[in-house]
């Protein structure tokens, strides 16, 4: 009966949203009165996620599971709530576990609820907050299936450390040929950069920046912030950057802790895509621009006078808070 | 090739988003509906298959008579026939079951829907099909090329892309790349004539467990205004992101 988590990693080494995952775990598991287990894909050392409250590591390990594949993931997932008879299950937002969400749900006849945020509002009946119409409201819903599965938003939660006595389990779920319909040909991952999706602090730059040339002190000012950079979707129609930076509606979503935007003007389209943002800055010399609406921080001048000022001046307060 | 393209019907994203009946629903007053942004990219791809690949294209919604001025619009973009599903489209797996059993009934090789929809981004519909037909399915999709049986696709993975290989039936969660902004069609007055003589079923639905219902709304509490900082007082901002936000 205890609560499943997917513990999402890469090439090995857990990602932050496993910890976040496990952190909300616990403190739901508490409330409920009951123990937290973690499925692991691949991961040597689990031992970190007894740091945020984890009771129990169900440890798979499987060559045919070294590329993602959503069905097979998916197959586990289910195979691991069966096995624990769990009635909860969490998974992340990342684009895999959002991938596999629908699958597991099916598979288990449960309610699925995305894009949840902050605890269950009720557990009876169980109830949950979510954002919907792109961050411009929430949505209460509530969950009437036996088996529920919640998809917690990204850096909706925080880490809390938690430390539990943690006990592992090698699980061997049985998978078939049909896990494995879509084969995977050939990955191009940027490397050396933190990604998108991975980002707590984002550093965006728009058509004010006026054309490719003057991206390096857009990524000088991620470097020194340990930032990935983005942009918005003119800039990206405009092939000035790639297609993948491309934040808003259609492009990628962004949850990140600190947003800067810097020549954005704020398209509605744009603030759809990183509303969700904790603290937003803006730099643009037009005080009009609607960006300055939404913001928290707001900055009117030029950006090619402000951001290499501002580069020069984090590196010596990064320098004197190492 | 008979592909399928699942519609949704959303508010455009310069709508305000208010409620209605003590904040129990969406308030549809004043509010201009399109075809959900994501599915659009894959009704366009869609209709490139139809061109290229002699396609037949259905375009299918779960709604209520309100939503057929949507689908007249993608038959008018230059899908072939529309099949509305005659229901409030209560919950992601409800819409999914219904979809289903349109396919089950229908023989088609590609289902396309959007990633998610612009309303209640919940990003299920395409991966519960998949689920419920036990086909192939691929999220995130911004690329496809269907040859016979077999598919190359590539998809948007986190940090970068994927090139994957798949055959036939398959469900694709489409998004931006499967074409650009700019490969978008405006229906012209001939697509807009030729659509009110296509077939738009009407079908009614299968009956659903409910899993999951949304019981009530929230907006977000007021944002405070905007604090401004001087341009040469940067060393304020820095102050106010670490010790006030917290944030670096």
């Amino acid at each position: 009966m205890s609560i499943l988590l997917y513990a999402e990693s890469v090439e090995g080494k857990f990602r932050k949203v496993a910890f976040e995952l496990a952190s909300y775990a616990k403190k739901v598991a508490e409330t409920m009165g009951t123990t937290v287990t973690a499925v692991t894909i691949n991961v040597g050392d689990v031992s970190e996620l007894s740091k945020y409250g984890v009771d129990t590591v169900l440890k798979v390990t499987n060559d045919a599971l070294a590329g993602f594949s959503a069905k097979a993931y998916a197959d586990v997932i289910k195979q691991a709530a069966q096995k624990e008879n769990a009635k909860l299950i969490l998974l992340s937002s990342t684009t895999d576990s959002i991938y596999l969400a629908p699958l597991v749900a099916v598979s288990l006849e449960a309610g699925f609820v995305s894009n949840v945020v902050g605890l269950p509002v009720n557990t009876m009946p169980f109830q949950v907050k979510r954002t919907a119409f792109s961050n411009k409201a929430f949505n209460i819903t509530e969950i009437g299936s036996d088996v529920k599965i919640l998809g917690l938003a990204k850096n909706s939660y925080g880490i809390f450390e938690n430390t539990a006595v943690l006990t592992e389990e090698d699980f061997n779920p049985t998978l078939g040929e049909n896990d494995f319909g879509v084969k995977i040909e050939s990955v191009e991952k940027v490397t050396g950069k933190v990604s998108l999706a991975d980002a707590e602090i984002v550093v965006s730059g728009g058509r004010g920046l006026k054309g490719p040339e003057n991206w390096g002190m857009i990524e000088e000012l991620a470097e020194v912030l340990g930032a990935a950079t983005a942009c918005s979707k003119p800039v990206s129609d405009l092939d000035w950057r790639p297609h993948g930076e491309h934040v808003g509606q259609t492009g990628k979503p962004v949850s990140a802790n600190l947003y800067i935007a810097i020549g954005i003007s704020g398209a509605i389209q744009h603030i759809a895509g990183i509303n969700s943002s904790k603290v937003k800055v803006v730099i643009n010399t037009d005080p009009e621009a609607p960006f300055f609406k939404v913001a928290d921080y707001g900055i009117v001048g030029d950006a090619f006078v402000v951001v290499p000022q501002l580069i020069e001046k984090l590196k010596v307060f990064k320098a004197s808070h190492a | 090739m008979k592909i399928l393209v699942c519609i949704s019907h959303v508010p455009d994203t310069t709508s305000k988003i208010n409620f209605s009946n003590g904040d129990s629903l969406f308030d549809t007053n004043g509010v201009q509906f399109v075809i959900n942004p994501n599915d659009e990219f894959g009704l366009t791809r869609a209709i490139w298959f139809q061109e290229q690949q002699g396609a037949t294209v259905t375009v299918v919604n779960v709604g209520g008579p309100e939503t057929e001025p949507t689908l007249r619009k993608a038959l008018a973009i230059g899908a072939n026939e529309a099949i509305r599903v005659n229901a409030n489209p209560t919950d992601s797996f409800f819409v999914a079951k219904q979809i289903a059993e349109v396919i089950k009934n229908g023989d088609y090789d590609v289902i396309i829907a959007g990633k998610e929809s612009l309303d209640y981004n919940g990003g299920m519909v395409p991966g519960m099909i998949a689920g419920i037909l036990n086909y192939n399915f691929l999220n995130c999709c911004t690329e496809i090329i269907v040859d016979g049986d077999s598919v190359k696709a590539v998809r948007e993975i986190d940090g970068g892309r994927e090139t994957v290989s798949t055959t036939l039936p398959i469900i694709i969660g489409g998004q931006k790349g499967l074409v650009e902004e700019k490969d978008l069609r405006i229906p012209n007055m001939r697509g807009i004539m030729t659509a009110r003589t296509k077939t738009l079923a009407v079908i009614e639905p299968i009956s659903v467990a409910v899993n999951t219902k949304a019981v009530k709304f929230e907006k977000p509490a007021p944002k405070s205004a905007v604090k401004l900082i001087a341009a040469d007082n940067l060393d304020e901002l820095i102050n106010l992101l670490h010790n006030e936000a917290k944030v670096i």
